[in-house]
């Protein structure tokens, strides 16, 4: 936080006091011009040089705040995270669970000030996927967290996440979940229409007979990576994966939102298009084809839809705790990041929201459970699942910048 | 009802000035400071946004202070078809709310007069989708339009739609989303301003052998027209800046973005602040442009 400060020493002390979040209501009246000069001179500064951790009060207050998606935590009849339940009796620590992350861009674009100032989120903990955890780190808004407060991390994070050139310690995001996304598909409606028991490349999404009737994530990094799969690129490289082959994507994508052959593109929502059979098939994220299954079972059919991978490949993406600089409970977020790397803990949640969980040992324990979950592919892939799918690369800044603008310029049609 | 105040035909009253501007202006004064900290301030936070240029430093949704006029042009020919779409479907559904509500007006205004229990009745009936959130009612739309629909099932088996039709993300789902969810306020001012009118001018056309059309033509219509301007002015502007209804996530497609879905789009996803608000900029004064023509043409200049 040691920036210059403005020479005016009225905006000085309105910058001094907008940084540390203590505008009282009187002051806030009194310098309600100067409070908006204040409040952009403060969003301006930037922020590289030396951000510093807020304070750790978890000594004193066992509390901790934790935003994350929407399906993400095991639940009961009643509505209440067993898990989690039994976390904040172990520890003490009364745990705040929001789902407050729709989409990685929005929730960015709602919490990028504080972040940038170093200021408290609203959270201790948030789950983005990894590129935006990565982005965090890179600007520096990130806490390092301590391996000596989460043996279980240490012991049990599976050796495919602990290599990052970025961070080799694993220190400033470590997965909380993860999954792939490749094709959901309706069985029956997809049988009728194209005389096929399931999809099995990208190319069947483009087929005739399914035009007005394909659905596509919003999420750019899966849709894109699908069809650039589809096209050979390796998608974890950058010498393949390039401004030719991304344009090349879209180009693709294109075609088939302008020939009618795609009925939308959108975020979590695709579920709604497929449970009321706005569409037959769609790129769709794993956990989530187990958990429409889930609620649209019926007798006859137990198991009305379908996820595959495509021949080409899926790809693969992780949610990640991050804690950002101006969070106060550093040390209760490492107990709870403990907790849920426990086996024990980590095999509950992942046979109820059946997503990969990171945890070395929880196989095993879900064995015990429901052997039959523990050979589903989509929660604990073996080597050969693995294999076939990867993790869009990381981009910079600029790419990242180029490529989102054209993502969502194709989005909004024109 | 504050509607009424729209069809007011009242003729200004010349007022002196008095002695009593002090207190006047000061009554005024908390409106002015409201419109000063919540309109001006935003606006022109707006308009130094918009020429805001990208930051040396390439942090995405990082913008340096600046005064790219290019952000203007790009926006304009990045998106020029959206911003067409947004005017056309507003004029569109404008036209069409206004010939679904005038009739509705004229009905409870004029016809039902000497009824007041069917005017109360009918009246109610316009406002109650207030009742519920807009954004319910628009994704009840979505339901009942849904591929596996009732609706959509009809139209495919008296063969009016093809196998692969929908209707869900077309142009029609969103103008017909946007009608429906304006048509309360071009109908309440019509009717504010119908309720008010003088039954005996309309006897006195058909004394003077005008025919009912003729009689609707030279009196109704034009004592009307008041309404039927802040009818069609509060359809028009909220609808060229609608991003609920055309936004995919509601009864909008991947080809129906208006220019609220690109700002949103700027705003939220790309993190392109500088396009985001020269788009915004440019909705504003192009409505601010469109609506003084036509306010004055209309001859109520009245009514700014």
């Amino acid at each position: 936080m040691k920036r210059g400060l403005p020479q005016d020493p009225m905006l000085a002390q309105l910058v001094q006091m907008a940084r540390q979040h203590q505008i009282s209501r009187r002051a806030a009246l009194a310098g309600v011009g100067g409070t908006a000069a204040a409040l952009t001179l403060a969003s301006c500064s930037t922020a590289e040089e030396g951000m510093v951790a807020a304070t750790d009060l978890s000594d004193s207050e066992k509390v901790l705040v934790w935003h994350n998606w929407a399906a993400y935590m095991d639940e009961d009849d009643d509505g209440n995270y067993p898990t989690l339940l039994r976390f904040q009796e172990q520890s003490g620590i009364t745990v705040d669970y929001r789902i407050e992350i729709d989409d990685n861009d929005t929730w960015y674009a709602k919490v990028k000030d504080q972040l940038e100032l170093g200021q408290d989120i609203g959270a201790d903990v948030a789950c983005p996927t990894t590129w935006m955890a990565s982005r965090l780190r890179n600007l520096g808004y990130l806490q390092a967290l301590d391996n000596n407060n989460m043996p279980n991390k240490v012991a049990n994070l599976a050796p495919g996440y602990q290599s990052s050139s970025e961070d080799p310690d694993r220190v400033y995001s470590i997965p909380w979940q993860g999954g792939f996304a490749g094709i959901g598909y309706n069985k029956k409606a997809y049988k009728e229409a194209t005389g096929k028991d399931a999809p099995s490349s990208m190319a069947d999404l483009w087929a005739a007979e399914l035009k007005g009737r394909v659905g596509l994530l919003s999420e750019m990094r899966d849709t894109v990576g699908l069809v650039l799969l589809s096209q050979g690129i390796d998608i974890t490289s950058a010498d393949s994966l390039n401004d030719d082959a991304f344009d090349a994507a879209l180009a693709l994508i294109k075609e088939q939102i302008d020939s009618g052959q795609i009925y939308n593109v959108r975020g979590n929502s695709y579920l709604d298009d497929l449970a009321t059979e706005n569409i037959i098939a769609a790129t769709a994220w794993s956990g989530d084809i187990t958990v429409i299954n889930y609620e649209q079972a019926t007798d006859e059919d137990p198991e009305p839809f379908g996820f595959v991978f495509p021949d080409t490949g899926a790809t693969l993406w992780a949610d990640e705790f991050i804690v950002p600089m101006g969070a106060t409970h550093k040390r209760n977020v490492e107990e709870l990041i403990n907790y849920y790397y426990d086996p024990v803990n980590a095999a509950e949640l992942a046979l109820w929201v059946n997503y990969i969980t990171p945890v070395v040992g929880a196989k095993e324990i879900a064995a015990q459970e429901d052997p039959e979950l523990a050979e589903n592919q989509l929660i604990f892939p073996n080597e050969e699942t693995l294999a076939k799918s990867s993790a869009f690369r990381s981009l910079t800044g600029q790419e990242e910048q180029r490529y989102s603008t054209a993502w969502q310029n194709l989005l909004l049609g024109a | 009802m504050a509607f009424v105040a729209f069809g007011s035909q009242a003729p200004a009253q010349e007022q002196k000035p008095t002695k009593t501007g002090r207190v006047a202006l000061i009554l005024l004064l908390p409106g002015l400071f409201y419109l000063a900290l919540f309109f001006i301030t935003p606006l022109i936070s707006l308009i130094i946004t918009s020429l805001k240029q990208a930051s040396a430093s390439g942090v995405i949704g990082r913008y340096d202070y600046g005064f790219e006029l290019g952000n203007y042009a790009y926006a304009v020919s990045q998106y020029a078809p959206q911003i067409f779409r947004s005017f056309s479907f507003a004029l569109l559904a404008t036209i069409i709310a206004l010939a679904i509500s005038y009739p509705i007006a004229y009905f409870i205004g004029v016809k039902a007069r000497d009824k007041p229990l069917l005017q109360g009745i009918l009246l109610t009936l316009v406002v109650a989708p207030f009742f519920i959130s807009f954004l319910l009612r628009t994704f009840a739309w979505k339901q009942i339009f849904s591929n596996d629909s009732f609706i959509v099932n009809l139209l495919k088996n008296i063969g009016v739609f093809g196998a692969d039709s929908y209707i869900i993300g077309t142009n029609f789902a969103v103008v017909f989303g946007l009608v429906y969810n304006f048509i309360p306020f071009m109908t309440l001012p019509i009717y504010a301003n119908l309720d008010r009118l003088d039954i005996r001018l309309l006897e006195a056309g058909s004394d003077l052998y005008a025919s009912p059309a003729k009689t609707f033509q030279k009196v109704t219509l034009p004592l009307s027209l008041p309404g039927v301007i802040s009818g069609t002015l509060l359809t028009f502007i909220p609808i060229s800046g609608d991003y609920v209804v055309a936004s995919r996530d509601f009864l909008g497609g991947p080809d129906t973005a208006m220019i609220g879905n690109v700002v949103e789009a700027n705003f939220l996803r790309i993190q392109d602040y500088p396009t985001a608000s020269a788009l915004s900029v440019m909705l504003m004064a192009t409505i601010v442009l469109l609506v003084s023509a036509y306010v004055k043409r209309s001859g109520t200049e009245d009514l700014l």
